[in-house]
């Protein structure tokens, strides 16, 4: 170690209050970064160009799971490609065959609804986009894919598989694009049990096989194996696409709510490509669209619209029992700020 | 000695980007709960033998490319790692006559310092992430120091 010599010492000795000065310096660069970053605003343009620069070498660090794949797939056996050809087929004539009857539900739904003419799928177009790097942690369950705003993805934008709903973009660049995914700890999506219609919000645990229902009373309808789909609330996802399945109820007495688990449909954890969705804008099952920055504030259309006054009706002079107090408002035009609660209320109303 | 220092820096900025990338490597579940913090270790190793090459900027640019990559809040990382870095700068000498089972002790600490800062951010940004494996990478950072001071020994050619 001779490079340690006297001279390097007396320089170094002499750093010591720059040193200091630096880290001030850098420190408080630091925090007003964090601040402006948590308040948004600017620096989210800012971030949008780093992880422009970010993207070649998280291309880099996937490639070689990637190479892996490619050679994988290059040299399979001819038996195991045949055998996944039948295994398509089988599944394209079963799925052709729900079609049929699709087709036909939806004629008898129109008719029902009393429309002219079918309405066009709620699902404008798809673009597929691949995978190019999977964080799937207690802490955080994201995907990187490699379509961003150069495609015309979107903030907020949902994201599928075959299977079921998978997230939503949660951060967009030029070339890529970060999705949260459902199991996320921080995401929750709005959801609707299939069997009976009760409204709930199914919260991300962190672990990419399970979802908790945490506002279900104890006593709600649900059973194992129920199927949960989109309610078309919160303003992402359009109304009735697949979630998950039920996989565990656990009632207990003490306790005011259910605890429930479910599985989510989508194969989280075998991705390599994924669906990207743009809605039909004003299709009755379409997701609000929301314009950047105003998370809550929700359709204009769809707000309250002005009613009568609400004067108590003149009742006749009877003798007054104790009534219960009347509903202040229709379910429907209950404000979805405040997903949890209207969800859990919808979920109790419904139970009465 | 000027060239040289050139030369070296290319260097740091080399191990640098290869800690980086070892860091954002994609790793199954239970792999990733043990990885080393590479670049905080390689970015202490060259705050401590070389202080006066990256100096504390090396730390804060370090910590924001994390940030980036790991889409955490701007500065959290950046912040961190230029307080462990200061320390480091400001102590090398004591730190560099140590042996080598006692320098992993002192980057144990530095670590735990490291991912406390990074858990009181969390906690005051509103994502608070309690779970105890989040304390793992210390350990195994303070294991790897004697093998990660050999390696980067190499690059910069010391003899």
């Amino acid at each position: 170690m001779a490079a340690y010599g006297a001279g390097n010492y007396r320089v170094s000795q002499g750093r010591g209050p720059a040193a200091g000065f630096s880290f001030t310096l850098y420190a408080i660069l630091a925090i007003v970064l964090m601040v402006l970053d948590r308040r948004g605003g600017w620096l989210t343009q800012a971030r949008y160009y780093l992880s422009a620069a970010a993207y070649p070498l998280q291309l880099a660090v996937s490639s070689p799971a990637q190479a892996w794949h490619w050679t994988q797939e290059t040299f399979t056996a001819r038996a195991t490609l045949e055998a996944e050809n039948a295994a398509l087929r089988a599944r394209d004539r079963e799925l052709s065959l729900q079609t049929m009857r699709f087709d036909a539900l939806l004629r008898e739904n129109d008719e029902l609804r009393g429309l002219r003419s079918a309405l066009p799928p709620v699902a404008d177009h798809w673009m597929p986009a691949e995978v190019v790097d999977l964080e799937l942690n207690a802490l955080k369950q994201r995907l990187l894919v490699n379509r961003g705003a150069h495609n015309g993805v979107f903030r907020g934008q949902a994201v599928m598989d075959s299977y079921g709903l998978l997230g939503q973009t949660t951060r967009v660049s030029p070339w890529s694009s970060e999705v949260m995914l459902i199991t996320d700890p921080e995401h929750a999506v709005p959801v609707e049990i299939e069997r009976t219609g009760v409204h709930t919000i199914a919260v991300g645990t962190g672990d990419p096989d399970s979802l908790a229902l945490p506002y279900l009373p104890a006593n709600a309808d649900i059973k194992y194996g129920d199927l949960l789909l989109t309610s078309g609330l919160g303003g992402v996802f359009p109304q009735g696409y697949p979630v998950a399945r039920i996989t565990e109820i656990r009632r207990d007495a003490v306790q005011p709510l259910a605890q429930i688990r479910a599985s989510p449909l989508a194969k989280l954890t075998l991705l390599r490509e994924v669906m990207l969705v743009w809605f039909e804008d004003g299709h009755p099952a379409a997701p609000v669209q929301l314009k950047a920055g105003a998370a809550t504030s929700g359709n204009p259309t769809l707000q309250r619209q002005p009613g009568p006054p609400l004067t108590p009706l003149p009742l006749p002079d009877l003798p007054r029992l104790a009534l219960p107090p009347a509903p202040s408002s229709a379910p429907s035009s209950a404000p979805t700020k405040p997903p949890l609660k209207a969800a859990t209320k919808t979920a109790t109303k419904a139970h009465k | 000695m000027i060239e040289r220092t050139h030369d070296s820096f290319g260097r740091m900025l080399l191990t640098v980007l290869v800690a980086l990338t070892l860091s954002v490597l994609p790793l199954p579940l239970w792999l990733s709960a043990v990885r080393p913090a590479f670049l905080v270790i390689t970015v202490l190793y060259w705050s401590i033998s070389v202080p006066r090459l990256g100096g504390i900027g090396l730390g804060f640019f370090s910590g924001l490319a994390l940030d980036v990559f790991r889409g955490a809040v701007l500065g959290q990382n950046a912040l961190a790692l230029s307080a462990i870095t200061y320390v480091a700068v400001r102590e090398h000498q004591k730190i560099r006559l140590k042996p080598s089972f006692q320098q992993a002790l002192i980057v144990l600490g530095a670590l735990v310092a490291y991912e406390f800062i990074l858990f009181a951010i969390d906690g005051w940004t509103g994502h608070p992430v309690t779970t105890p494996l989040r304390w793992i990478h210390t350990l195994t950072g303070a294991l790897i120091w004697p093998l990660a001071t050999a390696v980067l020994d190499r690059t910069r050619g010391a003899r």
